[in-house]
């Protein structure tokens, strides 16, 4: 408490701080207001829609997920909190849990045991996007469903709306759950109070790098444009069968199972 | 005006004082919630809406039920519900305060809660639910205010509340449906995934609204000797009666789409209210109470001779606020979130913070609404109208 509250007296002095600095900071750089420096990374990748195929023959057990959600959490600073209260950007589940309307009374035996990795689908039509009253979802032109913390109230609205759970609320400070020596200095962590999800790593897509678990998953997970004829995804797509979370629910997600 | 709210005898201030100590009390506990995040509340990461929404969900039903005097006395010009008028529409704005209390204590971020504003988004319905809920609040407080003051000074009201009087009984139905809408547009919610939603919301509103503001006239009536008239009593009754019936119809609609077209998603919600599923009961017990409930305030207000029974009446309204509360106060909310989307049971159950929190709220509405009504009575005193004939 005390320590929060020094914290706090730091952050307030240093923000009033700020305020009397930065109009002169900005009107002695004469920078246009605009950003017009910003330089986007040459090596950025673009896709008209990105898409994933999971290769749930190859990815299905337990711990070849866990390792997976491990980097994923790990990079982007998702704490690991012990309660129904915790974050997930990835995860594993049942086949009755990630396709519940699509379970059969006489599994095989495969579809008994493999467990599927979960994580949020960016939507086509995503109701997370149309329910949000502050437009802190939203959707990139490039389909990822992207979050903006500094915008979201916490109203979970969206989460009301997902209908596959993809989205977790900062009920607590997600710091002190954090192993702060080792945390991600590249990303930001979040504070209470926000929603958060699974960003499909723009941050990776940004300098040119897949998203982390596609790249760590051997080969499992393909990760491409949907709107290209000749993107790996749709030659994945092409030359296996696949489904998707929730047909019904009419969100279009983007994220395929190979079964 | 307003200087009657401040003048009062020492019960009238104890009352005072004893809602300033829960909202005191409910205020530090809400620091707690500012300090530590919602982490205090039962609420999980499937259950993402809980106690507070819920209890807004209900009050709007609350506010909007104001209508059904104001809609008789102006489109049907039913002179008897004179008196009460002003009574609709006070409780209707004390309503909307909590409304919007319950809707701040729920956010997880309250100091940005203007981005709403800022950052205006039609596509979602929470945008209109807080341009419905503030345009009903603003509506009611003129309206009100204006007639109130204008018989203080016995002269006739102007002719712009007219207008402002008929927009506010469209708006009254607006704001129901609009936070009907909230639920009802939702994939992967079965429970809430109704066509229906809106107009089961109306018909709950249009019974339990006018039963909470008859029994506050009760008490109204026993403190301060205001009389709003047996005609006016027994027509309002027979308005929730009506609507009760209808409430309880609408819900037995969804019970035979549910289980005679036998869809698992719409089933299972169903069954987890009133049979328990996977091993959880939690709210069996609740929903049986509620459902045993509304039948018996039925069998208490159809029949003329027990609906028009005064001793009988307040027992019976009573029964049936408990019948809807349970219904959409609790069971709503949480059957629209369990099972979860992977067709599990996460349990949801109020925290002692968490209902701390909301008696700081109700408090507030009944600060609100005792200093209204305290208004109403002394300039209605004053004008020799606290009691209306017959
Ligand atoms: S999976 Fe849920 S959170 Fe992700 S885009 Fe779709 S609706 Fe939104
Ligand atoms: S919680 Fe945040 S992201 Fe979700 S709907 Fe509310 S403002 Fe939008
Ligand atoms: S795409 Fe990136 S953010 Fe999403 S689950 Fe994979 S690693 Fe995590």
């Amino acid at each position: 408490m005390k320590q929060s509250r020094r914290n706090f007296l730091k952050f307030a002095g240093l923000s009033a701080a700020g305020l009397c600095i930065a109009p002169t900071a900005v009107m002695a750089s004469g920078a246009p207001g605009h950003g017009a420096d910003y330089k986007v990374n040459a090596n950025h990748l673009h896709a008209k829609r990105w898409a994933m195929v999971i290769d749930t023959r190859k990815l299905n057990t337990e711990e070849a997920i866990e390792a997976l959600a491990e980097t994923c959490h790990h990079i982007h600073n998702v704490p690991t909190i012990d309660s129904d209260q915790d974050i997930k950007w990835l995860w594993s589940g049942t086949y009755g849990e990630v396709f519940p309307e699509q379970e059969n009374n006489f599994p095989s035996e495969a579809q008994e045991k493999h467990r599927f990795p979960l994580l949020c689908n960016h939507c086509e039509h995503p109701s997370c996007v149309r329910v949000c009253p502050t437009k802190a979802t939203f959707v990139r032109p490039d389909g990822i469903v992207a979050m903006d913390y500094h915008r979201c109230i916490g109203c979970r609205y969206c989460m009301a709306a997902c209908p596959y759970g993809s989205r977790s609320f900062n009920f607590m400070d997600p710091r002190p759950h954090l192993d702060m020596d080792n945390i991600n200095k590249k990303f930001p962590t979040r504070m209470r109070g926000v929603v958060e999800k699974c960003n499909f790593c723009v941050e990776r897509l940004a300098v040119g790098e897949m998203p982390a678990c596609a790249e760590k998953s051997g080969g499992a997970i393909i990760f491409g444009d949907l709107q290209d004829p000749d993107s790996n995804v749709r030659k994945a797509l092409r030359e296996n069968f696949t489904i998707r979370r929730k047909p019904a629910a009419g969100t279009e997600p983007g994220v395929y199972y190979i079964i | 005006m307003l200087e009657k709210a401040f003048k009062g005898g020492p019960k009238y201030w104890a009352w005072i004082g004893f809602l300033l100590l829960i909202i005191g009390a409910g205020f530090c506990t809400y620091l707690t919630q500012l300090q530590e995040g919602m982490t205090i509340t039962g609420l999980n990461r499937d259950v993402s809406w809980g106690f507070y929404i819920a209890q807004f969900t209900y009050l709007v039903g609350l506010a909007a039920s104001g209508v059904m005097i104001v809609l008789p006395y102006y489109f049907h010009h039913y002179k008897k519900f004179k008196g009460m008028v002003i009574m609709g529409e006070f409780m209707a704005i004390a309503a909307v305060v909590m409304c919007l209390g319950f809707i701040i204590v729920d956010i997880g971020q309250p100091q940005r809660m203007l981005n709403i504003i800022f950052h205006p988004t039609p596509n979602s319905v929470l945008f209109w639910d807080m341009i419905v809920l503030n345009g009903y609040l603003i509506l009611n407080v003129v309206i009100g205010w204006t007639c109130l003051e204008c018989d203080r000074q016995r002269v006739s009201h102007p002719k712009w509340v007219k207008p402002l009087v008929y927009t506010s009984i469209i708006w009254a139905f607006s704001i129901h449906t609009v936070t009907a809408f909230l639920y009802a547009g939702l994939p992967g919610r079965h429970y809430w995934l109704t066509a229906i939603l809106a107009a089961r919301f109306l018909a709950s509103a249009f019974c339990s609204g006018p039963a909470i503001l008859l029994l506050v006239v009760f008490l109204v009536r026993k403190i301060t000797k205001y009389e709003p008239g047996k005609g006016a009593i027994g027509t309002l009754t027979t308005i929730i009666t009506y609507a009760m019936c209808v409430n309880v119809f609408f819900f037995m609609l969804e019970i035979f789409t549910a289980f005679y077209s036998n869809m698992p998603g719409h089933i299972h919600s169903i069954a987890y209210l009133f049979a328990g599923s996977h091993g959880h009961h939690e709210l069996v017990p609740w929903m049986w109470t509620a459902a045993i409930f509304a039948f018996i305030s039925l069998a208490l207000l159809i029949p003329p001779k027990l609906r028009y029974n005064q001793k009988l009446l307040p027992w019976s309204l009573a029964i049936l606020v408990i019948a809807t509360w349970i219904d959409k106060g609790l069971g709503l909310l949480i059957g629209g979130f369990t099972p979860n989307p992977f067709n599990e049971i996460t349990v949801y159950w109020p925290t002692g913070k968490e209902l701390m929190i909301s008696m700081m709220v109700y408090a507030l509405g009944a600060l609100t609404l005792t200093f209204l009504y305290k208004i109403a009575t002394d300039v209605k005193r004053e004008i020799g109208q606290l009691t209306t004939e017959d």
